[in-house]
């Protein structure tokens, strides 16, 4: 056998498996899931017969909903706060633990572990601290007595429940961020440091003009990964709000803490809304691919800097 | 000199509350997990009155029918294991062949492998269930409901992030090992089983880690195709499932948490290192 022919073969050999595995799971459904969000497709019809094309019926269906509107307000909310927390949170974890302290190892793991463990999980404990371990604070001090009131609860009310989610966003993620900026801070030469302290730069200073140059770049990655992760939470809003409590939009009812995940997942399976679920899936993958352009953007303009 | 000193024990205090508070939670979970239904609604920020009663709760779990603990066990590591396996090797037999074939078509390949990182599990969750029916009833393969189903999916889910990791690394390969393989007689197929594989262990931990943490952990992908009251069920699912069936049974789900979370951390910290700089590599992605 020649060896050209030889390769030729081994190229599609070795490439089946993954690229048969790719299409079936990913670029099929992908053009089925576009091709459905303009049908009146539903869990009882049946593929390729009684499918009625209603051009954009689902998606105009979807932005007359208040519940979709207000998801879609909300998650962009809790995204830009998600964000800012967790980057913030992250970097001065990752000072502190670049710091010469002595028990910095055992910090780093401390910090990170959470990270390790699924959303949903994580979401049942949160709820079990907000729900029944704060409110158990009143029995200890009068000056918590305000904690048991039922119409205190974090997760009973719609802006503190929003609250809640940030905080247990920032608490999983946080350490994973943190691991980031440790990379960049440690990968800051000790001479640069040193010779602006000879040179007689404060601490701030320091940082000012050396740290945060360096950690730049680390910036412009945790930005990205904080903002999709949390446009995409699913699984925390599941186990600790489920979405509520309810509140009033324009006039209706709505989830008061149902990100827009969570509200494609109810769209189709509670309201039996499948078509319409997935015109809304289509709107989030949209959302996500303009932000993967302008990151690919940065990134470009970012080497062409440098 | 004296107030760096100072400064520096500050440092340490603020750290080591910072550090209290997000182990926390980990402890709410431990402690509640030994008490009995009455101290965990009246006392749940204080100890338990008596540690042995963690035994009792276990055991209950253990043995519960919505939980089925040992055979979610086994299901999560089952599917995790051999997802790994297959994503492992199929990604980096797929990415050697890419690397090394200068085509316009390879690079085509790679760029909508590459692309599709973008696509959001969302998009594609519900056609899928659908789609995976048209498999079953084409083919006869049974894929919801099973574990077939989930770890194909798995495969599919993970293969570009893994297939990319994989190029980058064997870009660096020299292919003059290669070169001289070929000139000693050795198939394509021998160069990359024999030659080629063994050096990409550093990446293979990699893709594994990246992979596995997400696998072990997910819900939603489980949830669809598993459904729920399924004999085969994840951890994740399972304890959705218990929690949903014992609302505010908080001492019982408080241990089904514990029993959920001990398996992963045993693992990372018996492979710590290889985690944290796995996790690391992934975000550059």
């Amino acid at each position: 056998m020649n060896s050209r022919k030889e390769k030729a073969i081994t190229f599609w050999l070795f490439l089946a498996p993954a690229l048969l595995a790719f299409l079936a799971v990913i670029i099929v459904p992908f053009f089925m899931g576009i091709f459905y969000s303009f049908t009146d497709w539903s869990s009882s019809s049946k593929v390729g017969n009684g499918l009625q094309f209603i051009g954009f019926a689902n998606y105009i269906q979807s932005f007359l909903d208040p519940a979709f509107a207000y998801s879609f307000g909300i998650t962009i909310v809790y995204t830009i706060i998600n964000m800012i927390s967790i980057n913030l949170a992250a970097f001065i974890l990752a000072m502190l633990v670049t710091s010469k302290l002595k028990l910095r190892k055992i910090y780093r793991v401390g910090f990170f572990l959470p990270n390790l463990i699924g959303g949903l999980i994580l979401g049942y404990v949160w709820q079990f601290i907000f729900n029944n371990a704060l409110p158990s604070l009143a029995k200890l001090s009068q000056m918590f007595s305000s904690l048991a009131v039922p119409e205190n609860l974090m997760l009973g009310n719609q802006n503190t429940a929003i609250a809640a989610l940030v905080i247990v966003g920032t608490w999983q993620y946080a350490g994973y961020i943190m691991m980031i900026y440790i990379a960049a801070i440690e990968g800051v030469p000790p001479e640069l440091h040193e010779q602006a302290m000879i040179d007689g730069a404060t601490a701030f200073q320091r940082m000012r003009a050396i740290v945060l140059p360096m950690v730049a770049q680390a910036f412009t990655v945790t930005m990205f990964l904080t903002l999709v992760q949390s446009f995409k939470q699913f699984d925390v809003n599941v186990s600790l709000t489920s979405g509520g409590p309810s509140t009033m939009f324009q006039g209706q009812p709505v989830l008061g803490t149902q990100l827009l995940a969570l509200n494609i997942y109810n769209t189709a399976f509670l309201s039996n809304k499948l078509a319409e679920g997935q015109a809304r899936a289509v709107v989030f993958f949209m959302v996500l691919a303009v932000v993967a352009l302008v990151q690919v953007y940065v990134n470009k303009k970012k080497e062409l800097e440098l | 000199m004296k107030k760096a000193k100072s400064g520096r024990l500050e440092l340490e205090i603020v750290t080591a509350i910072l550090f209290l508070v997000f182990l926390f939670p980990f402890l709410m979970v431990l402690m509640n997990s030994a008490k009995t239904a009455f101290e965990v609604t009246q006392y749940p920020l204080s100890l338990p009155e008596n540690w042995g009663n963690i035994g009792k709760n276990i055991v209950t779990i253990w043995g519960s029918d919505n939980i089925h603990y040992a055979s979610s066990l086994f299901s999560s590591f089952f599917i995790t294991a051999f997802s790994l396996v297959f994503l492992n090797l199929l990604s980096a037999q797929a990415a050697w062949v890419l690397v090394r074939t200068k085509t316009k078509l390879s690079n085509v390949i790679f760029f909508v492998f590459v692309a599709a990182m973008v696509i959001p599990f969302q998009i594609v969750m519900f056609p899928l269930l659908t789609w995976l029916r048209t498999i079953t009833n084409l083919t006869g393969l049974r894929l919801l409901r099973t574990y077939l189903g989930m770890i194909v999916c798995y495969i599919g889910f993970g293969i570009s992030l893994s297939i990319f990791m994989f190029h980058g690394f064997i870009k660096s390969v020299p292919l003059e090992l290669e070169e001289a393989a070929t000139i000693d007689g050795c198939t394509r197929f021998q160069i990359f089983y024999k030659i080629i594989f063994p050096l990409l262990t550093p990446i293979q931990a990699t893709v594994a880690v990246l992979n596995g943490i997400w696998i072990w952990n997910d819900y939603l992908l489980p949830l669809l195709i598993l459904g729920k009251g399924n004999a085969v069920q994840t951890l994740p699912l399972a304890v959705s499932n218990f929690a949903g069936a014992f609302v505010k049974q908080w001492d019982l789900i408080m241990t089904a948490v514990l029993l959920a979370m001990i398996p992963i951390i045993i693992c990372f910290f018996i492979a710590q290192k290889y985690i944290v700089k796995g996790m690391l590599a992934g975000s550059i992605k």
